[in-house]
């Protein structure tokens, strides 16, 4: 199962894609042949062209003095390019869990059937790839697809034929009925709610002092909301005290925690707030620039979010002189298809087009981020509630929450429940409220903060979701009684480690493996005690990795043991501590076949 | 440039600030073991062997610039079991044939499993399907024992761009990749420097090999270590 998301090579003959010089200039000439836009201009030949190619790969690295491998680097590095055949309509099927759960196994069978081909395949003429992809944030309306950057949500099997028909026939993917993408907010707290004017925050920051501004902000006590939870204006300060010939705002819309999506929906319904909350950064910290980091997942926004720059701007919200009193403008960097692209360091990079591995620090990214300048980067949720703060004040802020976790969170909820979709609450609330809130009944256990996270059993539903107890990013995956959860969840997880590991760290990128080797071996009935007291001591040395992913890749498998460990104790054999899993029969049939003989393992 | 002092397994040395942990180590006599990091290449922490504990964490020491009055422990038992997993995943990962190797002896990662008492590895081996490069007219790269340490990456080329060696792919499929183009007149020295910076068998000079038969090599004499070792206890 690790083999299909890998994008590159799938080798379907006959389909080379095709971008001719002239646009190809065209977009080099577009970046000024900078090679800090590579990504930018890996995406531009990726979406003209279906592919990239050796050919378009080489003159690339001529244009911007690079080598052809350092291109390749890039390249290969990110999901959503491909340096083989293209496909008219590249379809990616997003195999996260609560996709499974909400019947992909029927919707991936029918697009084989009607496609002819199977996930990692192109269709012979070229028109139709099916792909696998990770959790594309619509865990709200699985199963759901992208196909040329459109998303096809709530997918059943007739939805399917038709969509499937419409490509054969050549249709336009903006004219194939059923692209839809809802917001689906439950519960809308004070930063949802619109209660103020575009631009009032702003304005009322310029009149403060930065360093009163930044102090207005740690009143608030707010923390990151991107799951790591550092206070928010401490990271101002440093990064305002940090000496630079720039400095830079990077809002992470990364998103790619699966099950979460509360980000997609605050970019959809309050994209201005965002865009004031980084114009408040910027000047905040003393930046001019700020870039929006986005998921490639999320490229349907890109035009309207662009309309909404521009409006922007024309309101002088944005641009030179804003309120008389700095310039500020953003421009939107798209990500390939990373998840680890989300780690901020790893963010600041594949911005910077290179490939999104995590940096060593020190130094951090307020000391030296992009193009090793001071920069502050912020999750979209904590810019918006900065312009609340700045709004109402700290104060009003502090009301909210508790102590330690003030203000609200949005929280992205789905899998078996009645009611999944974005829930804005006031910190404090427990595992219980919220299964109350979106009718889930017969619960085995919550996922909470992603795969990264924690998995509760029910003696924990009591516990509280805040910083100080069960601490998130916001995502919260409803697993119902009739789920198997080591194959169905915590094996899914693991293999999404696997995937997304940047392979830079040995054990993330081997202990991975290892553990998933490790959990099949117990899923085919064949572990032993040892087994699982080796997969917790391997634990510390997941620890010694660089960057988050590596630290929490083994959680899927280390919490679910400390939560659920009847359920592993169900499948060890007992009363011996080795299991061979050698088959003598199985290791000869090869060659008893090549030689025309049957197997004899009696031995007469 | 400001000197700190550190302690290190109790004892107090000074240091310049922005020297990295593991050269202020080895300066003092005291070793850590090490396989992505070179002495005078850019370190980058990636294999995690040298993680020690700094101020009670654990970090690795490569890229852990020293502080004033920083605490450093650089080995226990649990470390040492850290890094004996750490090479044991490394076995499992690649193809490695120790046995028939050309640099049986003076492999860091063969070493090390020596002087981690490592006889096999507790993990399953993955037998990874990969490929023997030999386009270059110098040099031949064996991806079925590279270690993924970037060292050539860093080391080949100068610094920064354009590369000549760089990583393709990611997760358990990265990989070197060589640019042919650039490197086709690769000199013999420049052959033997790609052989001397990969640390385990990755990067051949072709034509040549077996000069000191196996037995006679550098860590068939010695762990590897001991020469930073001894000139600890000179001190
Ligand atoms: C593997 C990984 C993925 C991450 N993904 C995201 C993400 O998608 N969005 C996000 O805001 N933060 C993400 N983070 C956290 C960021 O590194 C960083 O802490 C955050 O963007 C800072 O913003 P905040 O302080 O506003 O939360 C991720 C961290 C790791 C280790
Ligand atoms: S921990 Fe994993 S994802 Fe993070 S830098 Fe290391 S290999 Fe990359």
């Amino acid at each position: 199962m690790d083999n299909h998301k890998s994008q590159k090579s799938f080798v379907a003959d006959g389909n080379h894609c095709s971008c001719d010089c002239s646009s190809l200039h065209t977009i080099l000439a577009k970046y000024d042949n900078d090679s800090s836009r590579l990504m930018d201009i890996l995406i531009a030949v990726q979406e003209k062209a279906g592919c990239i190619q050796e050919k378009a790969v080489k003159e690339i690295a001529k244009a911007l003095n690079l080598s052809k491998v350092d291109v390749e680097q890039t390249l290969s590095f990110y999901h959503f390019f491909s340096d083989g055949a293209k496909a008219d309509y590249a379809v990616y099927l997003n195999d996260s869990v609560v996709a499974e759960m909400m019947g992909r196994e029927d919707i991936a069978k029918t697009f084989e059937e009607e496609v002819g081909v199977t996930f990692g395949k192109i269709s012979e003429d070229g028109k139709i790839g099916l792909f696998n992809t990770s959790c594309i944030g619509m865990n709200d309306q699985e199963p759901a697809a992208i196909i040329n950057q459109r998303v096809f949500t709530k997918l059943t099997p007739e939805k399917v034929r038709k969509i499937v028909i419409e490509m054969k026939n050549g249709k336009s993917i903006d004219d194939i009925v059923g692209s839809n993408v809802e917001n689906n907010i439950k519960k809308q707290g004070p930063i949802l709610t619109k209660d103020i004017e575009v631009g009032e925050g702003l304005k009322k920051a310029v009149e403060m002092k930065p360093e009163t501004l930044i102090e207005e902000v740690r009143q608030s006590n707010l923390r990151g909301r991107g799951g790591a939870g550092f206070p928010t204006a401490m990271k101002w300060k440093f990064c305002r005290e940090a000496a630079g010939d720039k400095h830079f705002v990077m809002c992470n819309a990364d998103e790619g925690e699966p099950g979460t999506f509360k980000d997609r929906v605050i970019l959809t319904e309050r994209p201005e707030m965002v865009f004031e909350g980084m114009a408040i950064a910027g000047y905040a910290i003393g930046a001019e620039e700020g870039i929006l980091y986005l998921r490639y997942e999320y490229k349907y926004m890109q035009s309207f979010l662009e309309n909404v720059l521009q409006e922007m701007r024309s309101k002088k919200l944005l641009g030179e002189n804003i309120f008389g009193k700095f310039n500020f403008d953003i421009r939107i960097q798209f990500g390939g298809g990373a998840y680890v692209c989300g780690e901020e360091s790893a963010l600041i990079e594949s911005a910077e087009g290179k490939r999104g591995e995590p940096r060593d620090r020190p130094p951090f990214p307020v000391v030296k981020g992009y193009m090793q300048q001071p920069t502050s980067v912020n999750n979209v949720e904590t810019l918006s509630a900065v312009v609340k703060i700045i709004n109402k004040g700290a104060k009003w802020y502090r009301s909210l929450g508790t102590i330690d976790s003030t203000g609200t969170k949005l929280m992205s909820i789905s899998g078996d429940c009645e009611k999944p979709g974005v829930y804005e609450m006031e910190w404090g609330f427990t595992v219980n409220d919220i299964l109350q809130m979106v009718g889930a009944k017969d619960v085995q256990a919550v996922q909470i903060g992603g795969p990264s996270g924690n998995c509760v059993n029910p003696a924990q539903f009591n516990r509280k979701v805040a910083y100080e107890d069960l601490s998130t990013g916001g995502a919260i995956i409803i697993i119902g009684k009739e789920r198997d959860l080591l194959k169905d969840v915590v094996l899914n997880f693991t293999n999404f480690f696997i995937e997304e590991s940047c392979g830079s760290c040995v054990p993330c990128r081997a202990m991975t493996v290892q553990y998933r080797n490790r959990l099949e071996k117990i899923l085919r009935g064949n572990g032993v005690a040892k087994d699982i007291e080796a997969m917790l001591e391997w634990e510390k040395v997941m620890k010694t990795n660089r960057c988050g992913l590596g630290h929490s890749a083994a959680n899927p498998i280390l919490t679910t043991i400390q939560n659920f460990r009847e359920l592993y104790d169900a499948k060890l054999q007992k009363d011996t501590d080795y299991v061979s899993e050698f088959n003598l029969e199985a290791a000869v049939q090869e060659s008893c076949k090549a030689a025309g003989r049957q197997p004899n393992l009696g031995g007469e | 440039m400001s000197m700190v002092i550190i302690t290190i397994n109790g004892k107090e040395f000074s240091a310049k600030t922005g020297e990295m942990v593991v050269d202020v180590a080895r300066k003092n006599g005291i070793y850590i073991p090490t396989l992505c990091n070179m002495e005078g290449v850019i370190p980058q922490g990636s294999c995690r062997i040298c993680t020690c504990l700094i101020d009670g964490r654990t970090m690795a020491a490569c890229t852990t610039p020293v502080s004033h009055r920083m605490n450093v422990e650089t080995n226990n038992a649990e470390l040492e079991k850290i890094r004996t997993t750490i090479v044991e995943l490394l076995f499992a990962e690649g193809n490695h044939y120790c046995p028939t190797c050309e640099r049986s002896g003076n492999c860091d990662l063969q070493a090390l499993a020596y002087r981690f008492n490592v006889l096999v590895s507790q993990f399953k081996q993955i037998f990874p399907t990969r490929n023997v490069d030999a386009k270059n007219p110098k040099i031949l790269i064996d991806h079925n024992r590279c270690i993924q340490c970037k060292r050539c990456i860093r080391r080949m080329g100068g610094s920064g761009k354009p590369a000549w060696f760089s990583f393709k792919d990611r997760g358990h499929k990265v990989k070197v990749n060589i640019d042919h183009e650039l490197t086709a007149d690769f000199t013999d020295e420049m052959a033997q420097k790609a052989m001397d910076t990969c640390p385990v068998g990755a990067i051949l000079k072709k034509e040549k090999g077996f000069d000191v038969p196996i037995g006679r090599r550098k860590y068939d004499t010695e762990p590897i270590g001991t020469e930073i070792e001894k000139e600890g206890a000179k001190l």
